[in-house]
């Protein structure tokens, strides 16, 4: 096989001038291949949020073109700190939040420990429960409006007749007490997999000749559990709290879907205030301070608990 | 390197590829008509035909469902889209689709081809193509008509044991209610009853929280109880009017009709719902829109005789009932105007309008609904006509959205989540009222 | 291989797991399984109170799917003649005439052009740049990386609003060019984060010999660590899929007509009044069909995908 002209290039230059030509187009190639990245970036996410947060001081509505747009300084800031309507929505979003992580790391964790036992056809069953994750959850979320119509859904049939009551007795997008838990466990039943898997490979990382050695030391299965189980799958649990939390800080989908923030506001979280304020009422700048708060608070809290989850990892 | 600069090239003719794909696919299409999608639009579809065939445009039609039609189209106008060459937008959106110019001013052209608002049934004209309101300023052709009122199942009101058993009960003939308490006392005395071995309630009534449901609803129950918009003769002044004594009353009555007598997890009902409600036997009376008349005299389980209608009873305030209906307005940021605007000719006449009022298309058009044979044309049109005879809309400013968003969320707090009580709500709206009109600039 | 190890679970406790986790696949499938019965049903059956677990199975949702039907007069029904096909037949039956296609089918178009437009450019691009952060000294490498992820963790509604701004501004709002270039953006993270993992995966010894052999820097690239990584950037790709796939939020707010994909679309799918239910169960089934596929696919890479490359099975 004759060399290529690369090669015979190659062979050509003195060693000095082949490596100062390499390291030449290695930072030519960084810089064609990071260039379109960062463009784009650039142009999708910098400028936006730059452009976000000028507006932010104004006083400009996208349905009023004809209107003069003013600065009005920090009064955006000032009226939703203010707005005693936004703290609801971000209490109503923190009971979301809270009760999906607690119920998703409560039902996935036992769900992995329990696959983790290996029995036989585990693999299958597993993808059989990863299903719900990978719905759209627009669509999710209208189907179990449906689910969940007191005299014709599964969702109250199945209560009614497991409990003997009657079905149409209860509403579970409805009624204001049982609201917040209908969006709880419909977000359960979706998200409840992502956990699992994520347990599960937290639980597989353990190596069994760590049990061994406390087997010899005699400790208890409970024993083992606390000091072996629990600890190394910690760091793997805090990960799936982040994900799970930063996406249901997010919410809107499911739940616009599912009760559109009613009845009343019960279930209206922030991210569905946010909406009626940027898309309905039309109101910009006021809708722009209010994503700039959003953004930071994201931001804010995943920071911290990455510095967190990060000291766990360490230990 | 040249190798990854030519692919990075081709890529971005395949992207400017896809746009010009996207294009093409809307140029197809002459014209697009925008409008909410239910029935009556399958009727304008079908009506369209006509037009097709005598102009050769060829029409195409993007219809969105009610709970999402506002957030949509007012979306599409104020991103300065171009997907509708007409739209037949709600009364209320008038306001600011005339102040912004969204939609083309028509005076000029009703002038030039004839076409008079006076022929229009004259509440549809203010209501659809007005403003500012009650001036000869027109932004749309009114083309359907619509209002709210009552669909009752005819076969149980008829009942003999039940006739008799509410006329013991309450001293007078089951039959169609003519005030708000009969209503009332009917829906009270269906809930929770045994018919043919279902339990059947008694009214299905707009609550829906995410549009305009519940308004639309519970002002029915506010007009008649003496709820106004503002002072007569001070516009813009709430105080005193919008929280008037008999608004709250109005707003108690409609949450008291809604925790007697309408089927459990009734909380965010529309049209859609309350229909499906009615259609599956569950409820004895329904509250909506006259635009499922026809589609209800049709049903295989509900049509034909086992079904009557009857306008909004009166209230111990007024005898008004909630204004629906939109007209046809042509687009400013059409490519078409020309073809658009020749749509709505071919739509204002007169045997088109006919012909849409057989195809179940509540014509606007004089000629057409005072037409004797009219009234007996169909078994709900004379509750039709009754019903357009005593209509109020809600605010049709430019600031409509931020009005009714504050409406729906006062109402769904007090009505269905139960939250404090009339008069807070109330005069929790004039305050959220007086907020949007000051940020406006109107006080 | 010995007969007995204290850590492999006994007989008994693989019983006791195995049902549990059976009995909760079960339960957890019924709604899924619901949806698709429900497809199946006329639209009176759907409605049917009490709910119907056995019923004629129909395809008058998938009929009523893809078509716009409109009621008819007598007279139209005397001059439209017999019912020619079956599903002509479906629709008399409600004394109702088909008067043309849904949007449906555009629709799910829509969802194949803007996910598998955005994928594209969302691996091309970050397969190139994944190259970069991984081989080569990138200034702010780790800012860059972690400022990648921000378009994910914003609300989507914060970020629509600017970014409806500036589409109008530049006519990209309603168009497939115009999303495709914001899911490229949003999935570029997801692409970048997976593939560099799995770039790293590959020993730089491969390029360096290579490279010694007088290959240059692109063409070991695309010779020696392409081949390799194949398997991680098709699912990466899928991975990219399935979230163009099923994104509502954006797509509701900044397309309409022309490129608005089947999310936004499916729960608006309406029938003679009501909410069509057995149509809305097949437009679900229809779409929720590939996203299942994939999924058996993909269980290996399932957790890397879903966790950004954070965690590896």
């Amino acid at each position: 096989m004759s060399p290529t002209h690369f090669e015979r290039a190659a062979e050509a230059t003195p060693p000095m001038l082949a490596k100062k030509i390499r390291g030449l187009s290695d930072r030519a190639i960084a810089w064609i291949f990071v260039a379109p990245t960062i463009f784009l970036l650039l142009a999708i996410n910098i400028f936006p949020l730059i452009w976000t947060i000028r507006l932010s001081f104004t006083n400009f509505r996208v349905n009023r073109p004809n209107a003069e747009v003013q600065f009005v300084g920090l009064d955006n800031y000032r009226r939703i700190l203010s707005d005693s309507d936004i703290w609801l929505t971000m209490q109503t979003t923190a009971h979301f939040l809270i009760w999906t992580i607690l119920l998703q790391v409560l039902i996935g964790f036992s769900l992995a420990y329990l696959i983790n036992k290996k029995f036989r056809g585990n693999d299958l069953w597993t993808t059989i429960i990863v299903f719900p994750m990978m719905l759209s959850p627009a669509v999710v979320g209208n189907f179990w409006t449906f689910l969940y119509q007191p005299q014709i859904g599964l969702f109250n049939y199945v209560v009614g007749f497991l409990t003997h009551t009657d079905p149409s007795s209860f509403s579970m997008i409805g009624d204001v007490n049982l609201a917040p838990w209908a969006i709880v466990i419909v977000d359960t039943w979706m998200w409840t997999p992502f956990v699992m898997l994520i347990c599960l490979a937290g639980l597989r990382s353990i190596p069994g000749s760590i049990y061994e050695a406390a087997e010899c030391d005699r400790a208890s299965k409970w024993r083992q559990f606390w000091t072996i189980t629990l600890p190394m799958v910690l760091p793997f649990l805090m990960l799936a709290v982040l994900f799970r939390g930063i996406e249901n800080f997010k919410m809107f989908d499911l739940v616009v879907q599912l009760t559109g923030g009613g009845p009343g506001s019960i279930t209206e979280l922030t991210s569905i205030n946010l909406k009626r304020e940027a898309f309905e009422k039309w109101r910009t700048g006021y809708s722009s301070a209010y994503a700039v708060i959003l953004f930071v608070t994201v931001f804010g809290l995943a920071s911290i608990y990455v510095k967190a989850l990060n000291k766990v990892k360490e230990r | 390197m040249k190798k990854k600069l030519f692919n990075s090239a081709a890529a971005i003719g395949l992207l400017f590829g896809i746009s010009a794909f996207g294009a093409t696919g809307a140029q197809a299409a002459d014209l697009t008509l925008c409008w909410a999608a239910w029935d009556p639009a399958n009727a304008l579809v079908e009506l369209s035909k006509d037009f097709e065939a005598k102009s050769g445009n060829k029409m195409k039609f993007e219809f969105v469902p009610w709970p999402n039609f506002a957030d949509r189209m007012l979306n599409e106008l104020n991103s300065g889209g171009k997907l509708c060459d007409l739209l037949i937008g709600d009364s209320q959106w008038i306001g600011g689709a005339a102040e912004n110019k969204q939609y083309v001013k028509l005076n000029d052209f009703f002038d030039k081809n004839g076409i008079s608002m006076k022929d229009f049934i004259p509440a549809t004209v203010t209501g659809y193509a007005e403003w500012p309101k009650n001036t000869p300023n027109y932004w749309a052709l009114p083309a359907f008509g619509d209002v709210v009122g009552w669909t009752y199942r005819k076969d149980w009101f008829a009942k003999p044991e039940l006739q008799a058993e509410f006329k013991k009960k309450y001293n007078r003939d089951l039959a169609v209610p003519k005030s708000l308490d009969e209503l009332k006392d009917i829906a009270t005395f269906f809930q929770g009853r045994d018919i043919d071995g279902k339990k059947v309630y008694g009214a299905a009534i707009y609550t829906e929280r995410g549009s305009e449901g519940i308004t639309m609803g519970a002002m029915n129950a506010l007009y008649n109880f003496g709820f106004q918009y503002d002072n007569p003769a001070k516009p813009y002044e709430l105080e005193g009017f919008v929280n008037s004594e008999g608004a709250v009353k109005g707003l108690e009555f409609y949450k008291s009709l809604y925790d007697c007598c309408t089927p459990p997890g009734a909380s965010d009902w529309y049209m859609s719902q309350n229909i499906d409600a009615y259609k599956s036997g569950q409820v004895a009376m329904q509250m909506n829109f006259a635009f499922i008349w026809p589609g209800v005299n049709a049903d295989a389980n509900v049509g034909g005789d086992k079904s009557g209608y009857f306008p909004m009873p009166a209230g111990p305030g007024g005898h008004f009932a909630q204004l629906g209906g939109q007209g046809i307005s042509v687009v400013a940021n059409s490519a078409h105007q020309e073809e658009a605007l020749a749509y709505i000719k071919w739509f204002a006449q007169k045997d088109v309008q006919s012909k849409w009022w057989t195809l179940g298309g509540y014509s606007a058009l004089s000629s057409v609904v005072n037409d004797p044979s009219f009234a007996t044309s169909q078994p709900y049109a004379q509750t039709f006509l009754d019903s357009m005879a005593i209509v109020k809309d809600f605010w049709a400013e430019p600031s409509y959205a931020s009005l009714m968003q504050a409406t729906q969320k006062r109402f769904h707090d007090y009505v269905v989540a139960g939250k404090g009580t009339a008069k807070e709500a109330m005069d929790g709206l004039v305050a959220d009222w007086t907020k949007v009109f000051k940020d406006e600039g109107k006080m | 291989m010995s007969s007995y190890s204290i850590t492999e679970p006994s007989k008994r406790q693989k019983w006791v797991a195995g049902s549990l986790v059976i009995f909760y696949a079960v339960v957890t499938l019924m709604p899924l399984l619901w949806i698709i019965a429900t497809g199946f049903k006329s639209p009176s059956d759907a409605i049917a109170y009490p709910p119907k677990v056995v019923f004629q199975p129909t395809l008058e949702g998938y009929v009523n799917l893809f078509t716009t039907r409109t009621r008819a007069t007598p007279e139209m029904l005397v001059q439209a003649g017999e019912p020619k096909t079956w599903y002509d037949r479906i629709v008399r039956q409600y004394d109702m005439v088909i008067a043309g296609p849904s949007r449906y089918g555009e629709r799910f178009l829509n969802s194949v052009i803007i996910g598998f437009g955005s994928t594209f450019f969302a691996i091309v691009l970050g397969t190139a740049a994944a190259y970069a952060f991984s081989r080569f000294r990138v200034p702010l490498k780790d800012d860059l990386l972690f400022f990648i992820l921000s378009t994910r963790m914003m609300p989507p509604i914060a970020v629509a609003i600017p970014i409806f701004l500036m589409f109008r501004q530049l006519g990209l709002n309603d168009t497939h060019a115009g999303m495709i270039l914001l899911y490229t953006a949003i999935n570029l993270s997801l692409s970048i984060w997976l593939i560099h993992g799995f770039i790293n995966e590959i020993p730089i010894e491969y390029e360096e010999a290579a490279l010694l052999d007088g290959y240059t820097r692109f063409q070991a690239f695309y010779k020696v660590v392409l081949p390799q990584a194949t398997t991680g950037i098709a699912s990466t790709a899928i991975f990219c899929l399935i979230f163009a796939w099923n994104e509502y939020a954006l797509a509701a707010l900044l397309t309409s007509g022309t490129a608005q994909t089947a999310p936004p679309f499916i729960p608006t799918i309406i029938g003679t009044g009501g909410q069509d239910w057995p149509a809305v169960a097949a437009g679900a089934t229809i779409f929720l069909l590939p996203v299942m596929i994939f999924t058996i696919l993909l269980r290996k890479h399932l957790l890397r995908g879903i966790t950004f490359g954070a965690v590896r099975k």
